[in-house]
């Protein structure tokens, strides 16, 4: 069983939703974001998302384009990032590295040995915006032969006749975009994700995550009445954003800060009783 | 009208929206049934003789087609070599082939029964061009236009807003016209249901390359006829500047089974190997962005690099996926003119034809300059003289060191 099956198994014991968290990779700097994926997993993230940045991530909004920015005038790369997660497995080999990007940097490091590397570091799985079904048998079988999921994105205009062809090739979870928006602005309501997620039950055996426009220890505690885990993103990013200090550092106080609103999110996700898992699963 | 032949060059793309490796639908998942919901429109309304009787009308009466082919006489004699014909876009409604594309996509927004229109415009000239087709149907229309553009580009900014439009600058990137683009789909992403993005040029995710390029279109098929009309042949060499590629396609795409010499001028800028241009085919390597997989100016880790061109409407890292294709099997040449050249091919033409070309066809033009002379008297050589230069006189006159 690799890490992110045996975190959602290890998750529906305990009877609660996991929370992924998100980390920009070198934004605004490497060091700061390795303090940051060792300091989520010691704070109670289940996941957590590396983001490969990207000169231009069309389905983000206005927090992880800037996260974006920061990160590739820091020297971000396909190559660093792979980097970040050897360093990071060193001392952590159970909690599962999510990479999420753009296309174009992979294919310009090569998709064979991306994906070679990926594994090789320590990567469980990965998330490719703008690959959808209809284009990502250029990546499947690289990642299928390093065994690393390729987990899909739905979303709400994902129709139920469409919702199989999505599916069909999806491995470790099921990423639901709980809004039509990009990343960090609205947020779906509970009745919104009432009605969407066992919609996605009904289609798939997958733990279900939602994310994109998740903030808040309540919204996230929303989220795990339904899903099986909640992703924060935005939030994070906007805590540390707004503190850097006038040279675009992140002092330990800021990255100390951070990491309480991580403690914050993980102790909602403990809070709510499961009552999903046993009247959905 | 002239069909495609066994083996034709004009069936591409593929079921998947494929020309050989290229174009796709590299979109975000939100978008994706989106796409395909406008894939079935268009295949729908390609086939239904009212919507091609709708577009010819608008083309008629409101674009002003067919535009004529002019003989450039004087050009000809100072070059001293093969005939040069102008196809003569510039003579459209808005000043260029922009408008021909608006009315196609408005028309099938219309069929859909989109409400709201969206485009990203680097220039102007496209979100001038799509503001004009919106105030005709009377759609609410927001034109996504880079800081930097919207600041060296204010009389087109004002046209917009005289049309109705609304011109939201973006500050995202470097904002510019690929940034434009990237705020625009986040838009449509955000407002799926309602509204229709009318994408500027032959790129873009499936069926935007194939759409906008049989919309184009038009400008070929009446070229050919007027050329056998006039010549009673077909010419040696069409010559088309390449941004996105939109105009290029359309003169090209219904004689890519003739035998035509063509050749896609791209934008030098400040020289192929000052880091400062526009050409993709020429300086790029293929990648994806925006939506199809096509050659783009990127670094080594494939971040998109800015491109650079004295005309806005060159001015972009990517091209459309057809001409990748075309690049790759060797149907057309593609090749790069300087800011510099454009420039004086500019003058020339005002001097020569009385025409005040746009700085786009001035790259055009710029090439045919170099040939026409090796060429003999017998030859002929089409142009397409895509746009007018009035939007350009400031830049020109910028670059002349001149005061207006």
């Amino acid at each position: 069983m690799n890490r992110i099956a045996a975190t959602f198994a290890r998750l529906k014991a305990e009877g609660r939703a996991g929370l992924i968290t998100f980390v920009e990779a070198f934004d605004p700097d490497r060091a700061t974001s390795a303090a940051l994926l060792a300091g989520m997993a010691a704070r109670g993230a289940d996941i957590i998302e590396i983001g490969m940045p990207f000169s231009d991530p069309m389905a983000d909004g206005p927090t992880i384009q800037l996260a974006g920015r920061r990160a590739l005038h820091a020297g971000a790369t396909v190559a660093g990032t792979l980097d970040l997660v050897r360093e990071f497995r060193a001392g952590n080999d159970t909690l599962p590295l999510v990479l999420m990007g753009y296309l174009n940097p992979i294919l310009s490091y090569g998709i064979e040995r991306f994906a070679a590397d990926a594994a090789r570091f320590g990567v469980d799985g990965v998330i490719v915006v703008d690959l959808p079904t209809e284009e990502s048998d250029m990546m499947l079988p690289s990642l299928r032969a390093n065994r690393i999921d390729l987990i899909r994105l739905v979303a709400p205009t994902t129709s139920d006749e469409r919702l199989p062809v999505v599916l069909k090739e999806s491995s470790g979870f099921v990423y639901y975009v709980s809004i039509t928006g990009i990343t960090g602005t609205r947020t779906a309501s509970a009745d919104d994700l009432a009605r969407d997620i066992p919609r996605l039950r009904r289609a798939t055996d997958l733990p279900i995550a939602v994310g994109f426009g998740v903030r808040t220890p309540e919204q996230a505690a929303i989220v795990a009445q339904y899903a099986d885990a909640a992703v924060v993103a935005s939030a994070l990013i906007d805590r540390m954003a707004a503190g850097l200090d006038g040279n675009g550092h992140a002092s330990p106080a800021l990255i100390g800060q951070v990491l309480d609103d991580v403690s914050a999110l993980a102790a909602a996700m403990r809070l709510e009783p499961r009552v999903a898992y046993a009247s959905l699963a | 009208m002239n069909k495609p032949i066994p083996n034709s060059l004009r069936n591409l793309p593929d079921e998947r929206g494929r020309f050989g490796e290229f174009g796709g639908r590299f979109v975000a998942e939100t978008l994706m049934p989106l796409i395909l919901e406008l894939e079935a429109a268009y295949e729908t309304a390609k086939g239904d003789p009212a919507f091609q009787a709708e577009f010819d009308y608008y083309m008629k009466h409101y674009v002003g087609r067919p535009s004529p082919m002019w003989f450039a006489e004087r050009l000809t004699k100072k070059l001293g070599g093969a005939k040069i014909y102008f196809k003569r876009d510039e003579l459209n409604h808005t000043g260029a082939h922009k408008i021909n594309n608006c009315i196609g996509q408005i028309l099938l927004a219309k069929r859909m029964g989109k409400t709201r229109i969206i485009a990203e415009t680097g220039a102007g000239q496209h979100g001038v061009a799509t503001a004009t087709v919106a105030a005709l149907f009377g759609l609410p229309c927001v034109i996504y236009m880079g800081a930097v553009d919207v600041e060296r580009q204010q009389p087109n900014v004002f046209r917009m807003k005289l049309l109705g439009a609304e011109v939201r600058p973006v500050t995202s990137g470097a904002a510019t016209l690929k940034d434009a683009m990237n705020d625009a789909l986040r838009d449509w992403v955000a407002n799926v249901r309602d509204t229709f993005y009318i994408i500027g040029t032959a790129a873009g995710p499936h069926p935007y390359p194939a759409m906008v390029r049989d919309f184009q279109s038009v400008i070929g098929v009446e070229a050919r006829a007027q050329m056998l009309e006039a010549e009673g042949r077909l010419p040696d060499v069409a010559v088309a500047a390449i941004g996105g590629g939109s105009n290029a396609i359309g003169l090209f795409h219904p004689m890519l089974d003739d035998d035509v010499r063509m050749i896609g001028v791209e934008a030098a800028g400040r020289g192929l190997d000052s880091g400062e241009h526009a050409a993709s085919l020429s300086r790029g390597r293929p990648g994806v962005l925006h939506g199809n997989k096509t050659y783009l100016l990127q670094d080594a880790d494939g971040q998109i690099l800015e491109a650079h061109s004295i005309s806005a409407g060159l001015d972009y890292p990517g091209v459309g996926p057809e001409h990748s294709y075309l690049h790759d099997i060797g149907r057309v040449e593609y090749v790069a003119v300087t800011d510099d050249e454009a420039l004086a091919a500019f003058q020339l033409c005002c001097a020569t034809e009385g025409i005040i070309p746009a700085l786009e066809p001035a790259h055009a033009l710029a090439y045919v300059a170099k040939i026409a002379p090796e060429m003999a008297a017998d030859q002929i050589i089409l142009m397409n003289l895509c746009g007018r230069g009035d939007k350009d006189i400031f830049t020109v006159a910028k670059h002349l060191g001149e005061r207006l």
